[in-house]
């Protein structure tokens, strides 16, 4: 750190002489993030999108998006002299005669992985805290479109080496577009310029590939984290955590000298990933060919859902008017994660109009003390995991030998069966945990003493709970609850590492440096001090019904 | 993905052949002296193979199969199977067959290569049937065989071979274990749910390739590091997910530790 605080010092001098003390650069490197790890989830996503920045930049340098017809002639033994189109062929190329080729195919494609999957497990934390409320509802829809422009952009990569796997994904594009009533025909007409697969689809994806859905992202990015600078991001209750302040690390150089590290760190996976585990074989696929399938064929983990739910869906047509309406498409791969998606993107109004809380919230809730809100995330996630895993049928019933008929008729039950269940379980969770919480608060921790009492009994002694503590579980700051605050010392031992915090009072940003607890456990001492233990302020409980204090 | 008609279909066929066939091979029996002709010039190579291979049969599968072949309440009749069923069987280590499955699984062989000659040199002998045909099995063109195999097999068997489920539990097996022998008496015979190959539709030539392409995929090292299990993007998602992720949010875990 000192070595750290010594660099910094001096670039910001090196700054200083060059642009003066402007006022701008100045907060932007003296700018405060809270640490905690699931903070981090966001970085994840960000990192693995300029990893694929690098990466597609690479394979764009020797992809060739055309249709034409090309005789092969590489190094891959088994296809040589086979007809293809350019595209694959090229694919070919980048896989076994471009130096590095393969090992960047593979990290693009593992990156695009790890991107989705990064973007949902931010999506989670971002969820499951309430971080989505008043003020940041905005940036939740725009982390919404970003999720649905991630999943068409990883569709449309996947889709251009026109293997069989692509082949086969698209001409599910093409039934389900075409699926669509009145303009369906015409629609996928337009899409592929003729008939599927026509000889234009993949020149048109490589340009939503690698320009406009890109371009998109970009932009939406940029908006996502403006909003973030300019909202200050949100906190876990904590000591000193209020409503109107931000307590954390310096954005540089203690922040920027984690996110460099942390990017490396993503970097240092996904090529490891890239090279040892081998992603879309597309040698092994073949050339794409409408009259040939091979069994196991299915999208990327993240349109997974999509052929599940068409898996799980009875063969239902509607006959009207003279046309086929074929509900059994439409159902679960157009109206469904249209209702989804719009679900999601609504997600910040509906919670506020149910809970009828319309306050700014900056600081967060423990998933345990929302016990609805994570009952219904849960719930959510267990619908979706059964759409993942009903789109693997196939593959489970040969790795399981158990039959597909059995899978998805059991999961034709548990999908209305599961998510409820997932509900009232996780709400009993949650409520237990505050329990346990209350608990710690009320009756304090085990000390370690064990005392003799007169009647020859034997108990262990208790002791309240740190105050920080009783902040992070309660959500109450030790002002608001003068009973605590009494005896208390604001510094005293088991107050260990240095923190900044930066408050946001009338005259811009303060900072001060306070001092901050060390882990639950690790000092005893602390815990043996009597008036820690506070009667009677612990908050009620959420499920409970009654509101909390605050 | 399977609707019932298609299954009843796929059951008619081979069960309409297999009675077709017991009749044949009972009124063969009753009239016929088949056992005795190889008896009657035991000289030839042939026959003592033939010879050879009753014995075998007699021990280890006449129970199911019936002493005459004609076939019996364990097992169908092998008349005019021919021998390529009998190697494919036999060498896959699907029979002699132990309990009642769904589909007789691949098991260790139980019987060395000359004797599973000598087996099916004596089914052969009752009625013929497809024989393996001369020569390597395996030199036939890779690139043809890919094309083919793609065609041919994949929908079933995956693309790389790695098998795939069927529907009612039925399943079609990996093909990584399997021999040239094996392959080529798989595609000649067609056992349970899968369709025989004749010559019309894959000439001995096409057959070949197929093998050559088989053990291209299913041996050869490929580039790009561990293969997963050949299951396309599934297993490539659940990696994602229980390695990847999990590692970052580790890291994140780490880190936040740290802090
Ligand atoms: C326990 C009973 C049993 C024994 C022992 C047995 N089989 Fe079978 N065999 C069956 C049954 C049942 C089938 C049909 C089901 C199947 O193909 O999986 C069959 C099928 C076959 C077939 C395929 C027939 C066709 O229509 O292509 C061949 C060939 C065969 N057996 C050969 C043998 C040989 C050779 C032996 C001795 C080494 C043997 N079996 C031992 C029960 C048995
Ligand atoms: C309709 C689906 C289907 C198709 C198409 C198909 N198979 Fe099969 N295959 C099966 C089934 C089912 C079995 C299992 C048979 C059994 O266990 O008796 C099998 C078994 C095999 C085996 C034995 C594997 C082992 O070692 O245990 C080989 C080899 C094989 N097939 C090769 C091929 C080849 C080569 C083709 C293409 C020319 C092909 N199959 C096409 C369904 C299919
Ligand atoms: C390309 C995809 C995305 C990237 C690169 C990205 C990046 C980030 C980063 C770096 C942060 C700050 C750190 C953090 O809180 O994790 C953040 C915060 C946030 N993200 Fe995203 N995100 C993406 C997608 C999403 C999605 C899909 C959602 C929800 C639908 C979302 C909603 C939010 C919200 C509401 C915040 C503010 C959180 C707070 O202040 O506590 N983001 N994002």
């Amino acid at each position: 750190m000192t070595v750290l605080g010594k660099g910094a010092a001096g670039t910001g001098k090196w700054v200083d002489d060059r642009l003066g003390s402007s006022n701008f650069i100045r907060r932007s490197l003296n700018k405060v993030f809270p640490d905690h790890w699931s903070f981090m989830l966001g970085e994840i996503a960000l990192y693995s999108f300029i990893i694929l920045l690098l990466t597609g930049t690479y394979l764009t340098l020797f992809f060739d998006a055309s249709m034409h017809e090309v005789v092969y002639n590489g190094s891959y033994i088994p296809l040589k002299g086979v007809t293809m189109s350019q595209a694959y062929a090229s694919t070919l190329n980048i896989s076994f005669d471009v130096r590095g080729g393969l090992l960047m195919r593979q990290i693009h494609h593992w990156a695009a992985l790890l991107f989705l999957a990064s973007i949902t497990v931010h999506l989670m934390r971002v969820f499951f805290t309430g971080a989505f409320r008043k003020p940041r509802e905005l940036n939740w829809v725009i982390g919404t479109l970003l999720l649905i422009t991630g999943i068409l952009e990883g569709f449309a990569g996947y889709s251009l080496p026109d293997d069989l796997l692509s082949g086969t994904g698209l001409r599910i594009a093409a039934s389900i577009t075409e699926s669509i009533p009145v303009i369906g025909t015409w629609a996928s007409i337009l899409l592929f310029g003729g008939e599927f697969p026509g000889t234009s689809i993949v020149g048109r994806l490589y340009a939503i590939h690698i320009l406009l859905i890109p371009g998109l992202i970009l932009a939406l990015i940029t908006f996502h984290l403006m909003m973030i600078w300019y909202q200050k991001h949100t906190d876990f209750p904590g000591p000193r955590r209020t409503e109107h302040n931000v307590v954390g690390s310096r954005m540089y150089p203690v922040y920027a000298a984690k996110a460099g590290g942390f990017f490396f760190l993503v970097f240092a996976v996904l090529a490891l990933l890239g090279g040892l585990a081998q992603i879309n074989p597309i040698w092994l696929y073949g050339p794409y060919d409408p009259s040939q399938v091979s069994a196991g064929s299915q999208p990327d983990w993240y349109m997974g859902f999509l052929d599940g739910s068409t898996r799980l869906m009875p063969n239902w047509e509607i006959h009207a008017f003279s046309h086929t309406i074929p509900i059994n498409v439409i159902l679960p791969t157009v109206v469904l994660p249209g209702i989804l998606f719009n679900l999601l993107g609504a997600w910040p109004w509906i919670e506020a109009r149910l809970t009828k809380d319309h306050d700014y919230h900056n600081l967060l809730d423990r998933p345990r003390d929302k016990p609805r809100r994570t009952a219904i995330g849960a719930m959510g996630i267990s619908f979706y995991v059964m759409l993942l895993i009903a789109g693997g049928n196939d593959i489970i019933a040969s790795i399981f030998s158990i039959s597909v008929q059995t899978i998805t008729h059991t999961l034709r039950v548990a999908i209305f069966v599961v998510p409820p269940l997932v509900y009232w379980a996780t709400k009993r969770f949650c409520l237990g945990l505050q329990r346990a919480d209350d608990e710690l608060v009320h009756h304090g921790i085990e000390s370690g003493t064990i005392r003799r009492l007169p009647s020859g009994e034997f108990v262990e002694e208790t002791v309240g709970l740190p105050v920080p503590y009783q902040i992070t579980l309660t959500g109450v700051e030790p002002s608001e609850r003068p009973a605590l605050h009494a005896g208390e010392p604001p510094e005293g031992p088991g107050y260990g590492d240095k923190q900044v915090v930066e408050v946001h009072g009338n005259g811009g940003p303060v900072v001060h440096e306070v001092r901050r607890p060390r882990g639950f456990f690790r000092d005893k001492t602390i815990s043996r001090k009597e008036p820690l233990r506070p009667e009677a302020t612990m908050p009620p409980l959420e499920g409970t019904g009654k509101p909390r204090a605050k | 993905m399977d609707s019932a008609p298609s299954r009843m279909q796929r059951l008619s066929g081979p069960t309409v052949i297999v009675l077709a066939l017991a009749v044949i091979g009972m009124l063969y029996t009753a009239f016929g002296a088949p056992a005795g002709h190889a008896k009657d010039d035991p000289t030839t190579e042939q026959s003592m193979a033939v010879k050879a291979g009753r014995e075998l049969y007699l021990q280890g599968c006449s129970t199911c199969h019936g002493l005459g072949l004609q076939g019996g309440a364990g097992g169908p009749s092998l008349i005019g199977v021919g021998e390529s069923s009998v190697i494919f069987q036999v060498e896959s280590g699907r029979m002699p067959l132990k309990a009642g499955t769904v589909e007789a699984p691949r098991k260790k062989a139980k019987y060395t290569t000359a004797e599973i000659d000598q087996l099916a040199a004596f089914v052969g002998a009752h009625g013929g049937g497809p024989k393996l045909p001369p020569g390597k099995l395996n030199d036939g063109n890779l690139q043809q065989g890919g094309e083919l195999f793609r065609t041919n097999c994949a929908s079933c068997h995956n693309f790389a071979g790695a098998g795939g489920a069927l529907s009612y539990g039925q399943y079609a097996p990996p093909l990584t274990e399997a021999s040239a022998r094996v392959i080529m008496g798989a595609m000649q015979s067609g056992p349970e749910n899968m369709p025989r190959f004749s010559d019309n539709q894959l000439t001995p030539d096409e057959k070949k390739a197929v093998v050559r392409y088989v053990q291209f995929i299913t041996k050869a090292p490929q580039p790009g590091g561990a293969a997963l299990g050949r299951f396309g993007p599934v297993p490539e998602g659940l990696v994602m997910w229980l390695v990847g992720i999990t590692a970052l949010v580790g890291v994140t875990l780490w880190i936040g530790a740290r802090a």
